[in-house]
């Protein structure tokens, strides 16, 4: 009682849509603002030395993912530019060899969406179904490409509902068929490991905020060889494939941010595991009528997607905000579109299964405490909106 | 996003609950949009002696569905065939233009309470 708002436990538990930017991060970056300034382009001594920096963030960045080659990497505003690029660069480039994409009914809004800016262009976009746990149909994958297939992009794993996808059985079928894969690896990157070269990945797109970098930057893996055109054109940085003087700051830190990461990550995943599981068991077993949304085992170790009867999302994220929980829900009043979240529309869910949807993304910063902490509040929060709810079934309240 | 005014009915929310003898009940929305609300009055000498709701949906739902009972609370029944949506939202300090369209629903269901009762013959 009679806390202030700055003394209330805050526990934040959405790193899927933002995370901080790791202290030994930034204390890279900070002299890339004020005294390591020159522009990479320059011959002179400061374009050097801006020069270096990058190229040494981009030898991190290729290490994250197991790329043998630092200059397969391209660095791009975020994962949404690298999406874009790698859709819109390799299905414009290759036109000559087939008008057909494939993605998946799960995949993030800038790779949903520019395939259907494609398909106005005159391409073909097949969209693969998922089971209800989340991964592709790799079936009806092998069923859909043909000649024409020219791009297929699918996610290593999907942010909302944890769901790790089986890339390598995916990449084999679509190199036997000669097309192109492209792999949006921002959920999965540094929280488990990604091989671009044994699993045969064409194209991957890294966003810097994903692994506690800053934001405005992300990256593409481009394989050797791969034949892609620019969708930013200008002075020719990144191998004229991203025009645009270089945000040096924000590079670097993207560089430190996949060092410091790729280092932690074996300890990091397991610890995130063991608090991922104890509040799934939690939560499914203090409220009744609880689901698990995504795959029980085959999952991102930050993620926790959980679902409700009878109650809304937006409602539980409001309750749980005041008492200091920050989280998200796939419930159509918490999206732009009032359109309950695609992806667990895909996995099968109806419209009112989706809206009582709760997500809970851990990080670095997180600890048992704070799992404790919301597991102690969920059952009583889901409870009063359930009273309040005229789609309760009266035996589950009791008499009120 | 919200007021303190909608947060305060979303946390305490008036009115909160069902009247099982009641004399007129009204339902609107439904849960595949994400709201639904049903709202209960009791009436004695055309006037709304109480109310009660019960709401699925988001916040603002449940803020407007209590900020309406509190509204309709003692009113004539003409007087509360006359409280608006707009009414309500104005009473919370405003909502977020998304939320008037798709959670402002509970004056409509106030209405078809009051219409379900006129229905069942009215005068009490």
């Amino acid at each position: 009682m009679f806390l202030r708002s700055d003394e209330m436990r805050r526990v934040y538990l959405d790193h899927a849509a933002g995370r901080p930017v790791d202290g030994r991060v930034l204390e890279t970056m900070l002299p890339y603002f004020t005294q390591k300034y020159g522009n990479p382009s320059m011959v002179h001594t400061p374009g050097n030395e801006a020069r270096e920096a990058i190229e040494t963030a981009r030898g991190r960045v290729a290490k994250l993912i197991g790329a043998s080659k630092k200059e397969e990497i391209i660095f791009t505003s975020g994962a949404t530019e690298s999406n874009n690029l790698a859709l819109k660069g390799v299905a414009l480039r290759n036109r000559d060899r087939g008008n057909h994409i494939i993605t998946s009914s799960i995949e993030h809004m800038s790779v949903i969406n520019v395939c259907k800016d494609l398909a106005k262009q005159g391409f073909e976009v097949t969209y693969l179904p998922v089971d209800r746990y989340g991964v592709v149909d790799v079936a009806a994958l092998e069923k859909e490409l043909t000649e024409k297939t020219v791009l297929v992009s699918i996610m290593y794993a999907n942010g909302e509902i944890g769901t790790i996808e089986p890339i390598r059985e995916i990449s084999e079928l679509v190199h036997d068929h000669g097309a192109l894969l492209h792999v949006d690896a921002v959920a999965a990157a540094g929280q488990i490991p990604i091989d671009v070269e044994a699993e045969h990945i064409d194209l991957l797109s890294l966003s810097s905020n994903d692994i506690y970098g800053p934001r405005g930057v992300g990256a593409l893996y481009i394989k050797t060889g791969t034949r892609i055109m620019p969708i930013i054109q200008g002075g020719g940085q990144e191998r004229g494939l991203r025009s645009g003087t270089e945000n040096l700051p924000g590079i670097v830190g993207m560089g430190k941010a996949a060092e410091i990461i790729a280092a932690e990550m074996e300890t990091e995943s397991r610890r995130l595991a063991k608090l991922r599981d104890k509040m799934i068991r939690g939560i499914l077993e203090s409220v009744p009528v609880s689901f698990l949304n995504g795959h029980p085992t085959n999952r991102l170790p930050n993620n926790v997607n959980v679902r409700f009867s009878y109650i809304e999302g937006e409602s539980l994220i409001l309750s749980l905000d005041m008492e200091g929980v920050a989280c998200s829900s796939g419930s159509a009043c918490t999206s732009k579109t009032l359109e309950p979240s695609h992806v667990l529309l895909a996995t099968g869910l109806k419209h009112e299964e989706a809206h009582g949807s709760l997500l809970f993304t851990l990080g670095r910063q997180n600890n048992e405490e704070d799992v404790d902490y919301v597991l102690g509040l969920l059952p009583g929060i889901v409870r009063r909106l359930r009273v309040m709810s005229p789609l309760t079934p009266k035996e589950l309240i009791g008499d009120v | 996003m919200y007021s303190d005014k909608v947060l305060d009915h979303f946390r305490n929310p008036r009115n909160m609950g069902e009247i099982p003898d009641a004399d007129g009940v009204g339902t609107v929305g439904n849960p595949v949009c994400g709201d639904m609300m049903t709202i209960y009055i009791k009436v004695k000498d055309n006037r709304i002696a109480d109310i009660k709701f019960k709401t699925f949906g988001c916040g603002a739902a449940i803020a407007t569905s209590s900020m309406t009972t509190e509204l309709a609370k003692g009113k004539t029944i003409e007087e509360a065939m006359k409280i608006t949506r707009e009414d309500v939202a104005r009473d919370l300090g405003g909502l977020p233009p998304v939320k008037m369209h798709c959670s402002n629903l509970a004056a409509d269901a106030l209405h078809a309470a009051i219409k379900n009762y006129l229905e069942k013959g009215g005068k009490k």
